[in-house]
């Protein structure tokens, strides 16, 4: 029992919140929920099959596994099997399919491919390997960045010369945006990620707020923080108003980590960025200034490409919430979590992996 | 991969100004967290943890706050809580 973790799954006080939310719910409403992690939560809970018929849950790309582009994959792959490279990588990339092959069939055929738990871990590895070029995947939103920065900043401090990061950091308000604009927009409400938020504050939702006239509730990772979020997300849209409010307080900050935001704005700069299933999002996301160039593998292994995506998966139109899982044709046929065809059926926070997973009984549709 | 864990901090290691680590417990399995990014976390205070650092120094009367109340929810309506909510967000000035 994790303390500040157990308290929030309290199953009484979740259904009381969701039987509150029949009571109020009068119209037909589609809710995002921006973080993988929350897809996850939601549907291993049940809290989807417990909310009011007119309520729609659409799952948001706050996937970083999901939606690192395919040449960042293959840039991976591509620098990982250079002989002298000890190539790191937080566990959910491994299995990521590239335009050929994952860094696990890499591995698999010799390169050196470790897991570890934090960029530190790699650092280290990389003082303990000085005859060894060691590169980081650095993926991950807001909420990683902060570990990444200090890393890179430490590798500074330590002058290391055989530290490398593969960047592919992504933004969530650009997003945010970027589907409120979009023609097809189906989002009337959104659960803003927690811990996002825990590094950025919520200032900058505020305005998306504002300009876009749509209620965002910073949501935490529990039943009773999903269930509350769900509601104050709802109680906004039936009362007609569009202010951003915090469900999370006892993690999130209206500033943030002040800190944090600090040493990531002196460590990197803001780019437009590839997303995997969706396209370029303008300035949303995060690449190596030029005081800390030194450390991009992309420039150091002199790696560029530039690949088509398949055409047969659906993952960019999940990701946007224009359509579930179970719409498309190849779900759970010849896309399974074995045999990924897309990333959001490899990581566990993908949504086509959640609804494999938790929606699935006996080979059938739950 | 957001994903962050509440976990108290049992002893502070290093109190270097760019490298603050300590040891954290995270119900009973214990690790190093890099604390840099909160300086004014000490012994006894429980931080949300992401890939090794300490991302912030949980609000632990506001979460005390809201368990008294969930603990309590079956007597209570939505309404109370609200009222709880609204208060805590006023005493720490969080809209």
């Amino acid at each position: 029992m994790i303390k500040y973790v157990s308290e929030f799954r309290n199953v009484q006080a979740v259904h009381k919140i969701l039987k509150d939310l029949h009571g109020i719910t009068k119209h037909s409403w589609s809710i995002m929920e921006i973080c993988g992690g929350q897809t996850h939560a939601l549907l291993r809970y049940g809290i989807d099959e417990l909310l009011p018929k007119k309520i729609t849950l659409l799952h948001g790309p706050g996937c970083p596994v999901c939606v690192t582009p395919l040449e960042k994959i293959d840039k991976a792959i591509y620098i990982a099997r250079q002989s002298d490279v000890i190539f790191c990588s937080f566990g959910d990339m491994l299995r990521v399919p590239g335009s050929h092959l994952d860094l696990l069939s890499a591995k698999a055929e010799g390169a050196d491919v470790r897991i570890v738990y934090s960029p530190m871990d790699a650092l280290k590895i990389a003082g303990e390997n000085p005859h060894r070029r060691v590169v980081f995947f650095a993926v991950g939103f807001e909420t990683t960045v902060p570990a990444i920065a200090m890393t890179v900043h430490r590798a500074a401090t330590l002058k290391m010369k055989n530290f490398y990061l593969l960047v592919s950091h992504v933004l969530v308000p650009p997003a945010i945006r970027a589907l409120l604009a979009a023609p097809d927009n189906r989002v009337q409400g959104f659960l803003a990620a927690g811990h996002v938020c825990t590094v950025m504050g919520y200032e900058e939702y505020i305005a998306i707020s504002k300009e876009f006239k749509i209620p965002i509730v910073v949501t935490g990772f529990e039943p009773y923080d999903l269930a509350m979020g769900i509601f104050m997300c709802v109680r906004q849209l039936e009362n007609g108003t569009f202010k951003t409010e915090n469900e999370y307080t006892r993690a999130v900050a209206r500033q943030g980590n002040v800190l944090a935001q600090d040493l990531m704005h002196r460590v990197f700069k803001v780019v437009d960025r590839k997303w995997r299933g969706i396209g370029v999002i303008p300035q949303s996301g995060l690449d190596l200034n030029e005081h800390y160039a030194e450390f991009d593998a992309e420039t150091a292994f002199n790696v560029h490409l530039e690949v088509q995506e398949p055409e047969e998966c659906i993952s960019g139109l999940v990701l946007q919430g224009v359509k579930k899982p179970f719409e498309c044709s190849e779900f759970a046929k010849r896309c399974t979590p074995d045999h990924p065809l897309g990333a959001t059926m490899v990581s566990t926070e993908g949504a086509c992996a959640a609804y494999y997973r938790y929606k699935m009984i006996d080979g059938d549709k739950k | 991969m957001c994903l962050a864990i509440p976990g108290k901090i049992i002893q502070i290691t290093q109190q270097e100004k760019d490298n603050r680590l300590g040891k954290v417990n995270f119900a009973g399995v214990v690790k190093v967290v890099n604390l840099t990014y909160v300086p004014q976390a000490d012994v006894g205070d429980y931080v949300t943890v992401h890939v090794g650092f300490a991302l912030n120094v949980m609000d632990q009367h506001d979460a005390e706050l809201v368990i008294s109340h969930l603990n309590s929810v079956s007597e209570q309506n939505e309404a109370k809580l609200d009222k709880v909510r609204q208060r805590i967000q006023k005493r720490s000035g969080r809209s």
